[in-house]
């Protein structure tokens, strides 16, 4: 996507560049609008038609990937968000504040709400944003390929301590997850 | 010498007066335009030293220059000052100035109307400025979302102060879209078609249309947040079953259309700059108008991508990325199609045209980080962080600031008559153009490194450091550029040259008068037979002056202009406009009160000044209009025309069609909202608070009748139609009263207030019309040939009918339904 947008910034740079540059024939006439339908059934129509509708197609594949379908091996975590903390429920019932623990290589589907305003769960490394908005429940599914521990933030602005307003997720590996929940999947 | 005697003549109809009387009297659209201009500059300043501060807090890690506090109202208000106080007014302001002089016409269709707007964006600007001083700016983000902005969250009047101060601005860009609408389709030369029109006056058109759609819901969402704030009908809040998200549908609603509402006045300057800086026509004239309506058209469908990680369902997002990926097409077609004329042309590299190459650069790079980010993976990545602050400042400074500084150098021998002292141009273009790209190019950087937005400062482990220390930099770069610009532009309106008329060799008709411009602009109106009228005829200029033309005569004190077919442009008839004037300042001094009294919480205080506004409207119609029929008048050599008062189809009957349109829009949007938290919201509606009614909607469909049936038979004779309103009146009076829960308890209840009052609100000015219309009547004002004023409150009756029978019918069904 970034090498596209490129090559098209580029594209457009060189012609007008090029639009200074060509040869200046001097005190002629001014000439009448010239080549119509190059510029714009060719470049104006057809060229952004077809890289959009192909980066659209791909657009639609890598999101429909990302959806929390159902899933044998599957983990619900509920998290909550309030000014300033994160409240995460684990299966098996154990509750923590700030720290959202997670079993690694399994998908985790997130049912994300908030208690006073809107803020946005986000993990960089393991997945996209989701808004915890009061009164909807949202549902993201994220995967942790490897065990370790992730930063999370809140990426909605959410007051004066919105730029604290961030958590860790602990992923573990399969031992350490059934030690965490007591021996719930 | 004919064309002097005709200039003093002229000029005695339609000047300024002097002093502190013209400061505060004038109507003249050349008046209006220069105040919008450089009133939103000066925010434009404003807005751009917040921006400073707020670079200055984020330079290093760590900072402790302003707290949270400070911080949140600091891009708060620079955000909602550089779209709502600088980039809308600003083209406001260029199109009031432009558009009459590119048309052929002598004024805008509504002056006292332009005026009114003016003092609104004046009052309600400083309100948000001197709250600002006062530290008690709002801060919850220029969008405002609750229930971040809502009562309990935000307890002190920051919301308010947004909200009431933003919305008594839009009264002027309501004012200003309707104007500019009317004004492009019925204010034109002779002759000049649709398809010879000016590009400028295209976009424009398409602009003022999607005011007329995009304004309605935000007023609408500002209405009902302030509402909730001030009297806790909980439209916004879930626990009583309101919804946060309304307010970003709402929000979205009008704010994606705002960014093209943004961006087309200053594509339609491009259009018509660059062909004269390429000595040359426009490639694809015909080509470009479909754009820019594919444009607006799309515009409509974008919203949602704002919402991408609302949790909205798959296949939604799938449809809205689409329409968000597609609006890049009209896009290209533009970009190409002004490549095209550079290519066809022979370039000349002027300042407007340095201007313009920095705006290629800029917003082509902005519009490609917007593919980037309609694609919704992606954008679940990079929303709301630093990433999309570049972009939007690449789009809206590439696509707004660049064209509009390119527009001043271009047009500012037309504004002063006088040439360039120094070459001072060059280097703030510079300055802006290499201080813009670091500031803003480090950003999406820093953006990919996972820098939120709006945080107030960050620690040095984060990796953002250099990156946020080369976009101060570059911010401070930028500054001087613009400094050294208004450096620039205040060097050559006061020690400029006289410079010749039309440097540029351009082929539009605001070249064909003197320059500065004179109080009429056209001592003749000229007749057009092509796109480029003073390059088909190069003394037009004089030929005008001399009278030559239409309505070349100065006669009763008459400030005359052309009134034309919309499509042909066939002249019809003789708009007379009004002159100098009391009422706009009074109008908007009176609303301002409004808005203070409910900013200061005297909700006892406020509903007086709205009387006062009443009075004053009612003033504002009845000094218009005359007793006996003149009949046709000489218009052109031996070519007679009726006037205003005699002809139908006028400013005033099709400024009422799109003031309505723009009301219906708000109407549906209010409707859209009910069936949204009727459809998001558990248990909606709470069934032990609905039962049902009958005698309400039996009066309010016998009444809505009457009036209909009453306006269709004789629309001079008001009375009938009249009792039909206050049926209607009682009705919905009636239904508030015993029918509906109190609006306190439940968003349902709310909303179905909300939904009556608007039914009221327009049931009740069309009393007053209706009202209006008698006494007219009887004063002799419609008679003969004076048909204009029943025609016009026809529509008026008609929509407050038609409101009245559709709230009814929504408000009962559940009702019958349980």
């Amino acid at each position: 996507m970034l090498g596209g947008a490129t090559l098209l910034a580029i594209l457009v740079f060189v012609l007008l560049a090029a639009a200074f540059l060509r040869r200046d024939p001097g005190d002629a006439p001014a000439r009448p609008a010239s080549r119509p339908a190059l510029w714009i059934g060719w470049l104006g129509l057809a060229m952004p038609g077809a890289v959009l509708t192909v980066l659209l197609g791909y657009a639609l594949v890598v999101g429909a990937r990302t959806l929390p379908r159902p899933a044998p091996d599957m983990v619900t975590v509920g998290v909550e968000a309030r000014r300033y903390a994160w409240a995460f429920r684990h299966p098996g019932g154990r509750m923590t504040t700030g720290e959202l623990h997670i079993p690694a290589g399994r998908p985790v589907d997130l049912s994300i709400t908030a208690t006073d305003v809107i803020h946005s769960f986000w993990v960089p490394r393991l997945a996209g944003k989701m808004d915890a908005i009061p009164g909807h429940t949202n549902v993201l599914r994220i995967v942790a390929a490897q065990p370790g521990t992730y930063r999370g933030e809140c990426a909605e602005y959410c007051g004066t301590g919105h730029k604290d307003h961030g958590f860790t997720v602990v992923a573990h590996d399969a031992a350490g997850w059934a030690t965490f929940t007591g021996g719930a999947r | 010498m004919k064309a002097l005697r005709l200039h003093r003549e002229m000029d005695a109809i339609w000047r300024t007066e002097p002093g502190w009387r013209g400061a505060l009297r004038s109507v003249n659209h050349s008046d209006m335009g220069k105040r919008f201009i450089v009133a939103a500059f000066v925010f434009f300043s404003i807005g751009g030293v917040l921006a400073m501060l707020i670079r200055a807090q984020l330079a290093t890690p760590h900072s402790a220059f302003v707290g949270p506090e400070v911080y949140n109202q600091l891009f708060t208000m620079h955000g909602s000052i550089m779209m709502f106080l600088f980039a809308i007014p600003m083209f406001e302001g260029l199109a009031m100035y432009l558009l009459p002089k590119m048309l052929g016409a002598r004024d805008m269709a509504y002056p006292r109307l332009s005026a009114l707007g003016w003092w609104c964006y004046l009052f309600g600007g400083t309100i948000l400025i001197v709250a600002m001083l006062a530290g008690v700016a709002p801060d919850a983000g220029w969008f405002l979302y609750p229930p971040l902005s809502g009562k309990q969250w935000t307890p002190g009047i920051n919301s308010d102060v947004w909200l009431l101060g933003i919305t008594f601005v839009e009264v002027s860009a309501m004012c200003a879209a309707i104007e500019i609408a009317v004004s492009i389709l019925k204010l034109r030369a002779a002759g000049m078609r649709l398809d010879r029109m000016p590009l400028f006056a295209w976009y424009l058109l398409a602009t003022a249309g999607m005011m007329i759609f995009g304004f309605p819901p935000l007023i609408l969402g500002s209405i009902l947040l302030e509402v909730e704030r001030a009297f806790g009908w909980p439209f916004y809040t879930p626990a009583l079953g309101g919804s946060p998200l309304l307010w970003q549908h709402l929000f979205w609603l009008f704010g994606h259309p705002e960014v093209y509402i943004i961006f087309l006045p200053a594509a339609g300057a491009v259009s018509t700059i660059l062909p004269v800086m390429a000595r040359t026509r426009i490639l694809g004239y015909g080509a470009l108008v479909a754009a820019v309506m594919a444009m607006a058209f799309l515009s409509f469908g974008l919203w949602v991508h704002h919402m991408f990680t609302t949790g909205i369902p798959h296949m939604a997002l799938g449809f809205f990325s689409a329409a968000s990926t597609m609006v890049a097409i009209p896009t290209a077609v533009q970009i190409f199609a002004w490549l095209g004329t550079l290519w066809s042309g022979r370039p000349q590299l002027k300042l407007p045209m340095l201007y313009l190459i920095g705006f290629f650069i800029v917003f082509v790079l902005g519009g490609l980080t917007g593919v980037m980010l309609a694609v919704v993976p992606f954008d679940a990545q990079a929303h709301d962080t630093a990433f999309v602050t570049a972009h939007l400042h690449y789009v809206l400074v590439g696509g707004f600031v660049f064209p509009m500084l390119a527009a001043a150098y271009y047009w500012l021998p037309h504004f002063t008559g006088r040439g360039r002292v120094m070459r001072l141009g060059e280097a703030a273009f510079w300055l802006i153009f290499v201080g813009f790209n670091l500031t803003f190019f480090m950003m999406h950087l820093t953006g990919l490194l996972g820098m939120p937005r709006r945080i107030d400062t960050y620690s040095a482990d984060m990796g953002w450091t250099w990156l946020n220390l080369l976009s101060s930099v570059g911010s401070f770069v930028m500054a001087f550029g613009f400094a050294l610009f208004a450096i620039d532009v205040g060097l050559q309106i006061w020690l400029g040259r006289r410079y010749r008329r039309n440097p540029w060799q351009a082929g539009t008709l605001e070249w064909a008068m003197l320059t500065p411009a004179p109080s009429y602009n056209f001592a003749s109106l000229p007749t057009v037979a092509s796109r480029d009228p003073v390059a088909d005829t190069p003394d037009l200029c004089v030929r005008l002056a001399r009278g030559e033309g239409w309505l070349g005569e100065a006669r009763h004190g008459w400030r005359e202009t052309l009134a034309v077919d919309m499509v042909t442009g066939e002249p019809e008839h003789i708009a007379i406009l009004p002159h100098n004037s009391w009422l706009p300042i009074a109008m908007a001094a009176t609303l301002g009160g409004f808005f203070l009294a409910m900013l200061a919480g005297l909700y006892v205080v406020a509903p007086l000044f709205l009387i006062g506004v009443a009075a004053i409207g009612w003033h504002w119609g009845w000094t218009q209009g005359r007793r006996d029929d003149v009949g046709t008048v000489p218009a052109a050599g031996d070519r007679c025309l009726p006037t205003a008062y005699e002809a139908s189809g006028t400013t005033g009957w099709w400024g009422s069609i799109f003031a309505l349109i723009a009301s219906a829009t708000l109407f549906t949007s209010l409707l859209f909202g009910y069936a949204f938290l009727w459809t998001v919201a558990p248990n909606w509606p709470p069934p032990d608070v609905i039962s049902p009614t009958w005698w309400q909607p039996m009066l309010a469909l016998a009444g809505a009748g009457a009036a209909l049936a009453a306006m269709r038979r004789d629309a001079a004779a008001p009375a009938l139609a009249l009792a039909g309103q206050v049926a209607l009146l009682a009705a919905l009076v009636g239904l508030l009263a015993f029918a509906l829960p109190a609006p306190t308890t439940h968003a349902y209840a709310a909303t179905s207030a909300a939904v009556a009052a608007y039914a009221l609100f327009h049931v009740g000015i069309a009393v007053l019309m209706l009202a209006f219309l008698r006494a007219r009547i009887r004063a002799g004002y419609v008679g003969g040939a004076r048909r204009n004023e029943p025609r016009i409150v026809r529509l008026w009756n008609d929509h407050a009918a038609g409101a009245g029978v559709v709230a009814m019918l929504v408000l009962a069904i559940p009702g019958w339904l349980a």
